[in-house]
């Protein structure tokens, strides 16, 4: 069955503090009921820790780290699912439930498989 | 199969070839699991029919003739690539033994599984759009860009794209169910009612490739009520389609301007689409006694034109309680012009006026400055009129339609 990544756009905050428990519970849940089709996620750190790398000057050039996301939008992306589903219409039903779905949104992309 | 004796063998094979091109293709797609194969197969199937249907004449079960090549094509595309021969058997083993003819019902479900997969939500309009021209309708890649006014690489690519979203994405090959029908049949109805309005809007037909799009449209709509006849959306936006386009003739005189509906010789409307536009709206309001269908009620719209021997003898009572009952269903500041022009020809210019002027939401449609010029000119207000007139002109009106409302500001100086 294919495989399908659910990236989490949200608010960028930090999901660990006791003030977003409530919301995580939700993802907790989310967890559960979907725990047939879920392969893997990760909830991220807000963007406030990421670091950009970029290699100048082609292979083996200088490693360029910047602060910060690679784009900065409204939403940020701060987790993702790993699904595998019969196909997208699965997919976009499993995505629905995911909470940044009304909170934000949920970009669904298949993975390519790598033989 | 019979055809006229007017056409030339290679018209005839053309033609036949069409005829069945999109029920084929629909089950090599389920078959294949693959649209780019099952176009390529049937393409090349349509090639050696064409090449050889003049000359030897046209075989005696057309489709079964193009089934049965088209399914070896495919066998062989996929028994050359041996990555996808290990991975369909499946597909192999349906190519060699489902019947050259499936059963009426199989290929219904085939052709009702294209059409949701061409019209999934998940694919942009435009690509819905393009993707049901190519598939439903059969339409070259070259002909749906010169319908659509796109150059012909940017709709192969467009094309491309959405049958390899698709395949990648996986996006089922399948009738939703009856839960998720009401969901996904408005993306299927607006699409070809899009398709439709492209090709009505081209009106004058400058390039008879944008007029075969409203005949796209028809053909796409019988197909829909072929396939769902319980379906009232499906009823009304046919009829809706019929009863506009039984005006065609009419509705652009010779200098390519708009005629409105007023000023139409009637005797150009088309009597048959009438008819038929009649039937299925009332056959849509039947079916649907608690919630009624927003193009069925402007079908009911049309059909009060359509029935009215001359233009005084329009029913604008009813017309006017039509409007309001799909105000009620599907507000929209068009549909509140169209009761207003009602309303005007019912009490009066001023009372149109009035209406017209207080719908909100319209100050960059040109029909909305164009409908307060007329009304102004028939008030006597002239100079507001001019104004008027010269927004909706500055507001880009189409050439016929502008030449329309250049006639009314003639007519106000």
């Amino acid at each position: 069955m294919p495989e399908y990544v659910a990236m989490v756009y949200s608010k960028d905050v930090d999901w660990s503090l006791p003030e977003h428990a409530a919301e995580m519970a939700e993802y907790g849940a989310f967890n559960e009921a979907a725990a047939a089709v879920i392969r893997g996620g990760a909830a991220l750190y807000p963007t406030a820790t990421a670091t950009t790398v970029r290699v100048s000057g082609g292979k083996g050039g200088d490693v360029l780290a910047t602060d910060g996301p690679y784009a900065e939008t409204k939403e940020a992306l701060t987790g993702f699912f790993i699904l595998e589903c019969a196909d997208l219409d699965e997919a976009i039903a499993m995505a629905a439930k995911i909470p940044a779905a009304w909170d934000g949104a949920v970009e669904v992309r298949p993975v390519l498989p790598i033989m | 199969m019979t055809l006229p004796d007017s056409f030339t063998p290679a018209e005839a094979a053309e033609r036949a070839v069409r005829a069945d091109y999109s029920r084929i293709l629909a089950t090599l797609i389920r078959m294949t699991r693959d649209v780019d194969l099952a176009e390529d197969a049937l393409q090349e199937a349509a090639v050696r029919a064409l090449q050889t249907w003049p000359r030897d004449g046209i075989p005696d079960q057309p489709r079964a003739w193009l089934t049965v090549v088209a399914r070896r094509c495919a066998l062989d595309r996929i028994r050359r690539d041996k990555v996808r021969q290990s991975k369909e058997a499946e597909s192999v083993w349906l190519l060699e033994h489902e019947a050259p003819e499936p059963e009426a019902s199989v290929v219904r479900d085939d052709l009702l599984r294209l059409v949701f997969t061409c019209c999934h939500p998940s694919l942009s309009l435009d690509a819905q759009v393009a993707l049901s021209l190519r598939t439903l309708g059969g339409l070259s890649t070259s002909e749906v860009a010169r319908a659509l006014m796109v150059p012909e690489a940017t709709m192969a690519k467009r094309l491309t794209r959405a049958k390899q979203k698709i395949q990648q994405a996986h996006i089922p090959y399948r009738v939703p169910s009856d839960a998720e029908l009401p969901e996904r049949l408005p993306a299927v109805l607006a699409t070809v009612y899009l398709i439709f309005n492209e090709g009505y809007a081209a009106a004058a037909g400058k390039d008879a490739m944008r007029a075969t799009l409203v005949d796209e449209a028809i053909r796409l709509g019988r197909l829909l009520h072929d396939l769902m006849p319980d379906e009232a959306s499906i009823a009304g936006l046919l009829s809706l389609m019929l009863l506009q386009d039984s005006r065609r003739a009419a509705r652009i005189d010779m200098n390519g301007s708009v005629v409105l509906l007023a000023d139409q010789d009637r005797s150009l409307w088309r009597e048959d689409l009438i008819r038929e536009g009649v039937e299925l709206v009332g056959e849509a309001l039947r079916r649907t006694p608690d919630t009624p269908d927003p193009y069925a009620m402007q079908a009911a719209i049309a059909a009060c034109h359509g029935i009215a021997g001359d233009y005084s003898s329009t029913d604008w009572d009813a017309i006017i309680s039509w409007y309001d009952v799909l105000l009620s269903i599907q507000d929209s500041p068009t549909a509140r012009l169209g009761r207003a022009g009602a309303v005007s020809e019912r009490d009066g210019a001023q009372a149109g006026l009035i209406e017209v002027e207080a719908i909100t939401g319209l100050d960059a449609y040109p029909w909305w400055h164009a409908s307060r010029a007329e009304l102004l000119t028939r008030l006597g207000r002239l100079d507001e009129a001019d104004m008027a007139s010269q927004q909706a002109l500055a507001l880009g009106l189409n050439e016929a339609h502008a030449r329309f409302v250049g006639r009314t500001r003639a007519a106000s100086t």
